[in-house]
């Protein structure tokens, strides 16, 4: 069983009269949105939890970029094949219809436009669907891109799952990135914590408030204007 | 034709100062370390490393790192958990780095090994990743032109070999080995089973011409 039935109920209303989705929650929202059928990467980190919760009777097709479509559940401990892992280096398995590729087909099927849905994590998206999720502007740490430019560029609807702020309080949801971008105008759509926004070519657009939550409220924390 | 060699010493020993080289692997898995360990042994220096990452922990390419061996890495993802030695020499300014997104990398490296002389991919445009490269629209949209990247020397693990360099591969295990035996002038393969007659051809992933050396070394990560 899925746990997309249990685990959707918002936390209770915080000190600042906010309601907000846990990390649980948040990847059970966006799981609601994966069709039947589909072909769908997942971003490492939270992104990959997506795939608990993607309702009963759809048959989704998990694409990893280190070379296996048909990713599947993570193995018994003690059986991990220790050649057998996911782009977040997770042990994984195979499930039945998957296939093993190298590098070159793995990034067709990125670029190519053969992956229907990527889900990804990100420091910023502006309302012209920019995303930056790389590099921030601390020169201090080594840059580190891996796919995430190769996914933006290439697979068909980018999804967005983030908080709606950082933790110091400043929006995510801005007119324009301030960080390096990792592609432009490529995001369909943002989940937060707090609500789900379509981009639009107007700019951000509410599909959704999570339960409890005014419009009011949720634009103060927001860097953009949010259209209704 | 026999492409086997005895031991890994054998295998490294054409691997000369400032060589660049190929190494295979995508986080712990497909990773030649019994090769990285002969080529520590072996002494080379001021290498340049094409790989996807830049180790992690005390093995592999970090024992590289830590060594003081590497001058340059071109990689995607050089920053992940307990990539200390990375990290400590970046930060030094002991190396240089290039960072390439992984798709870009895998294509370049393939550009070098089927003789194309450059490509056009929308990855990385109007990013920081593609400042002072050539560019260019295509009905409407921004690609930038990504040069081939070759080496002198691809380390590579595969999970079978036989004495024409035929090589088959184990479950995620194949990552960039095939196409960096494409490209390096001498590609060297490490297999967990050298096959006593012939890989069948139907199981057969790089086949044989790429590669100049099968070299047997039966551990697993």
């Amino acid at each position: 069983m899925t746990q997309s039935q249990t685990q959707t109920k918002p936390q209770a209303a915080g000190a600042d009269g906010l309601t907000r989705l846990s990390d649980a929650q948040l990847a059970a929202r966006v799981a609601q949105d994966i069709p039947d059928g589909s072909y769908v990467n997942l971003g490492i980190g939270k992104p990959t939890h997506v795939a608990g919760y993607v309702p009963e009777g759809r048959e989704v097709i998990y694409h990893s970029e280190n070379g296996i479509i048909g990713v599947g559940p993570t193995p018994p401990e003690g059986e991990e094949d220790l050649e057998l892992i996911d782009a977040s280096k997770r042990y994984v398995t195979a499930a039945p219809g998957a296939a093993y590729f190298d590098h070159p087909d793995s990034f067709a099927m990125m670029r190519g436009g053969h992956i229907d849905i990527a889900v990804l994590g990100a420091y910023q998206v502006a309302e012209s669907g920019d995303i930056a999720n790389w590099a921030t502007l601390d020169e201090k740490f080594p840059p580190a891109v891996g796919g995430a430019m190769d996914l933006v560029a290439g697979v068909k609807t980018i999804l967005v799952m983030m908080r709606h702020v950082n933790k110091d309080g400043s929006p995510k949801l801005l007119e324009r990135c301030t960080y390096p971008l990792t592609g432009l105008g490529v995001v369909s759509r943002v989940y937060t914590d707090l609500a789900v926004l379509d981009v639009t070519p107007e700019g951000f657009r509410l599909v959704e408030l999570t339960p409890g939550n005014d419009l009011e409220a949720v634009q103060a924390l927001t860097g953009a204007k949010i259209l209704t | 034709m026999d492409k086997r060699v005895g031991d890994l010493a054998t295998a490294v020993a054409p691997i000369t100062d400032g060589a660049s080289i190929m190494i295979g692997g995508f986080g712990s898995s497909g990773i030649p370390f019994g090769l990285i360990d002969a080529l520590l042994e072996q002494g080379a220096s001021g290498l340049t490393v094409i790989s996807n990452n830049a180790g992690a922990g005390e093995t592999g390419i970090a024992k590289l790192l830590k060594a003081g061996r590497v001058a340059r890495v071109v990689c995607s993802y050089p920053r992940s958990p307990g990539s200390i030695w990375f990290e400590k020499r970046y930060e030094a300014g002991e190396i240089d780095l290039e960072v390439v997104p992984q798709g870009t990398l895998a294509e370049r490296i393939r550009a070098a090994g089927a003789g194309i002389g450059g490509f056009l991919t929308p990855t990385g445009y109007g990013t920081r990743l593609a400042e002072g490269k050539e560019t260019r629209e295509i009905e409407g949209r921004g690609y930038v032109m990504e040069m081939p990247l070759a080496a002198d020397f691809a380390l590579v693990r595969a999970e079978a070999g036989d004495r024409w360099g035929n090589l088959s591969f184990h479950a995620t295990a194949r990552n960039f080995n095939p196409v960096m035996a494409m490209a390096a002038d001498h590609a060297i393969a490490e297999v967990r089973q050298v096959a006593t007659g012939a890989l069948d051809p139907e199981s057969v992933v790089t086949p044989g011409i790429f590669v100049d050396c099968v070299v047997e070394y039966g551990a697993r990560p």
